[in-house]
């Protein structure tokens, strides 16, 4: 009888032991820092799109939206760390110096930022997207598509980011179309709509029939639309915003790296990395391609996806020269990860200079 | 560079659609200010004007309930801002600065679930004489209802505060609310009907933005345009063809540093981005230099509350 209850006593011990240890590892709780609204149907809404993925595999998440890049993120950091949450994602360049700050003073909560490179304390990640990989197929359906050869683009702001993505665009639209020109107008925003349309209206009335975008929100496309060009969404699929402008778009798929690193957390199997995926890895995803392309296009394209996700090709294959002629990559070699994170020069045959 | 007449005309309806907002707001809000009333809470009524549109287009499918809908949430709101400045007497600045949160605010709410939706198609009018005249027809033709009330409405508010009685009254209460109310006019109601216009003509520019100019809904849309409405205003001294004038010069500068761009001016673009805002300012100081006119044409209780009884 006494063996009776001391094995049953000990064995619901064990039981519980195991539903707690159980419950602890489900209870992990992950927390995004965004820059912008979740509804900028943009670089924001496709953060909160991989926390919904979070959420979905069965985890706890909190975020907070519209964090300036300043003391505040601090303070922001400081709170989610307090209260009880293991991993945090902070999704904005900006947020490198207060993250690795916090990320000392809190050794036991996982930091996770996204396009920075500082890694200061162990328990700092980080973590971009390869998104010039999709320029470059971006670049090989402008060179193809267009009849004017002039062709349109909205940039940003002059960061490396956008730079690359220029680059990788232009060099890819030669390769398929050596006569073409690629007009480049800084919108100086992220998203705008009303600036983002009146720039592409420039482009557009100054003979450009295909525009791409480095901005956010879908008021380009539909200008496109409007106007009877082609376009190329930005971070989402915009195709229903521009059915006939808009040729393909390059999607930000953050969600599987949001559950693998969370599941990390809970599994105890977290270490730093520095993480950089492309199209191979699913990070950066290309929708479906328009029917208005030829099918000998929409081949190559695949071709082209397929050769960049195996790693066959790379974007910034030499030879690469800059504007004045300098040798960037020798022939046969490719620019490798440190030149691609500090690019802040154009190829040939890009025209102006970038904004100082 | 060769440049043909019709990319000129281009050019000149493109500015004309990018000031369109921008006259709206502004003949609203200089109907408000010259009744006497401050209202800082344009942006807040043009972006809830802007989500009240695109979620009424996209629930009922109607264009029209749609827009008025738009204009009856600026009215809506404004009426919040009009009951505390008239009813309760609270300051006109703080007011209105919390009507401009709670609007960006409540869009936001209001707007999270038409997120991504694409607008629907609004109709444009003369379309099939777009291409008839050189330079005039695309200036002329091919725009929409919206487009051509906006063009109408700084001649419509300069003869109505000239012309007419109603007029005349609002110029009254705004100049010298103590006399208004001794010739019996009622200034409380006067003031209330012109901040509803005010948040009408805001609501209505910000329904232009979400379903005409850019059809879509995304946060904070407006880009604080209610803003360089309010400058405008001011900058005009009250006149409503100046605010045409200033609307066309920000537009257009906006409009001609992207092209400057494209054709790769060798100007800083910062500079180029700036532009905008300076010219538009320094324009219209040089323009409404007079400081006779001036206080001619600042009413004079701008901002100050009324009070019947003191």
């Amino acid at each position: 009888m006494h063996k009776f209850l001391i094995r049953s006593f000990v064995s619901s011990l064990v039981l519980l032991f195991t539903l707690t240890v159980a419950a602890v590892a489900k209870d992990v709780k992950a927390a995004f820092v965004y820059i912008g609204p979740t509804g900028d149907h943009g670089w924001t809404y496709q953060h909160d799109v991989g926390r919904k993925a979070v959420e979905a595999a069965g985890f706890k998440t909190t975020y907070v939206e519209g964090v300036p890049e300043s003391a505040d993120a601090e303070r922001v950091l400081r709170q989610l760390a307090n209260s009880g949450h293991d991993v945090i994602f902070t999704t904005s360049f900006g947020y490198m110096n207060p993250t690795n700050k916090v990320a000392k003073e809190f050794p036991n909560v996982k930091f996770e930022h996204a396009t920075g490179y500082k890694r200061e304390h162990p328990n700092v990640s980080t973590y971009a997207a390869r998104f010039y990989e999709g320029r470059t197929i971006l670049g090989t359906i402008a060179g193809t598509m267009t009849k004017s050869n002039v062709i349109g683009y909205v940039a940003s702001f002059p960061i490396p980011e956008v730079i690359r993505g220029i680059n990788s665009f232009t060099l890819a639209a030669q390769k398929v179309n050596p006569n073409i020109k690629t007009k480049i107008v800084w919108a100086f925003t992220w998203y705008d709509p009303g600036k983002e349309a009146e720039a592409a209206k420039a482009l557009i009335d100054q003979g450009a029939d295909v525009i791409a975008q480095h901005t956010d929100s879908t008021a380009i496309v539909q200008m496109a639309e409007k106007a009877g060009v082609y376009a190329f969404g930005q971070a989402s699929d915009m195709d229903k915003f521009a059915p006939k402008a808009v040729l393909t778009s390059v999607e930000n798929n953050w969600g599987p790296y949001y559950v693998d690193r969370v599941k990390a957390v809970a599994n105890g199997t977290w270490n730093q990395k520095d993480t950089w995926h492309g199209i191979g890895d699913g990070m950066v995803v290309i929708s479906d391609l328009d029917s208005q392309m030829p099918a000998d296009l929409r081949s190559k394209v695949k071709k082209l996806q397929a050769d960049l996700a195996s790693g066959k090709v790379h974007s910034f294959t030499g030879p690469i020269y800059d504007q004045k002629g300098n040798l960037m990559v020798a022939e046969g070699k490719t620019a490798d990860d440190g030149m691609l994170a500090g690019m802040m020069t154009y190829v040939k045959g890009v025209e102006g200079d970038i904004p100082k | 560079m060769i440049i043909d007449i019709n990319f000129v005309g281009l050019i000149i309806a493109s500015i004309m659609a990018s000031a369109v907002p921008l006259i709206l707001a502004s003949c609203g809000e200089l109907i408000t200010e010259r009744s006497g009333v401050l209202n800082l809470g344009v942006e807040g009524m043009m972006i809830i004007g802007a989500i009240s549109g695109f979620a009424l287009m996209t629930v009922t499918g109607s264009l029209i309930v749609a827009v008025f809908g738009a204009m009856l949430a600026g009215v809506l709101i404004s009426t919040i801002f009009a009951f505390l400045t008239q009813t309760l007497i609270t300051n006109h600045v703080a007011t209105g600065l919390a009507l401009t949160i709670f609007g960006i605010g409540i869009s936001a709410m209001i707007g999270k679930n038409f997120v991504g939706i694409p607008g629907k198609e609004f109709p444009i009018l003369f379309e099939s004489l777009k291409d008839t005249i050189p330079l005039i027809s695309p200036i002329l033709f091919g725009h929409s209802i919206v487009f051509y009330f906006a063009f109408a409405l700084p001649f419509m508010t300069n003869y109505f505060l000239k012309k007419t009685k109603l007029g005349l009254i609002v110029r009254a209460v705004g100049d010298s609310p103590e006399s208004a109310s001794n010739q019996g006019i009622n200034v409380r109601l006067v003031r209330y009907a012109c901040i509803l216009y005010g948040g009408a003509m805001s609501g209505l520019a910000g329904a232009y933005l979400s379903m005409i100019y850019t059809p879509q809904w995304i946060e904070n849309m407006t880009g604080g345009r209610g803003w360089i409405a309010l400058a405008l205003v001011v900058f005009s001294t009250w006149n409503p063809i100046k605010i045409l004038i200033g609307a066309m010069i920000f537009g257009g500068l906006t409009i001609i540093q992207f092209h400057m761009q494209a054709i790769g001016v060798r100007i800083p673009v910062q500079f180029l981005t700036a532009l905008p805002y300076i010219v538009t300012i320094i324009v219209l100081v040089v323009i409404s230099r007079d400081s006779r006119k001036i206080r001619l044409s600042t009413p004079s209780s701008l901002g100050k509350s009324f009070h019947k009884d003191n």
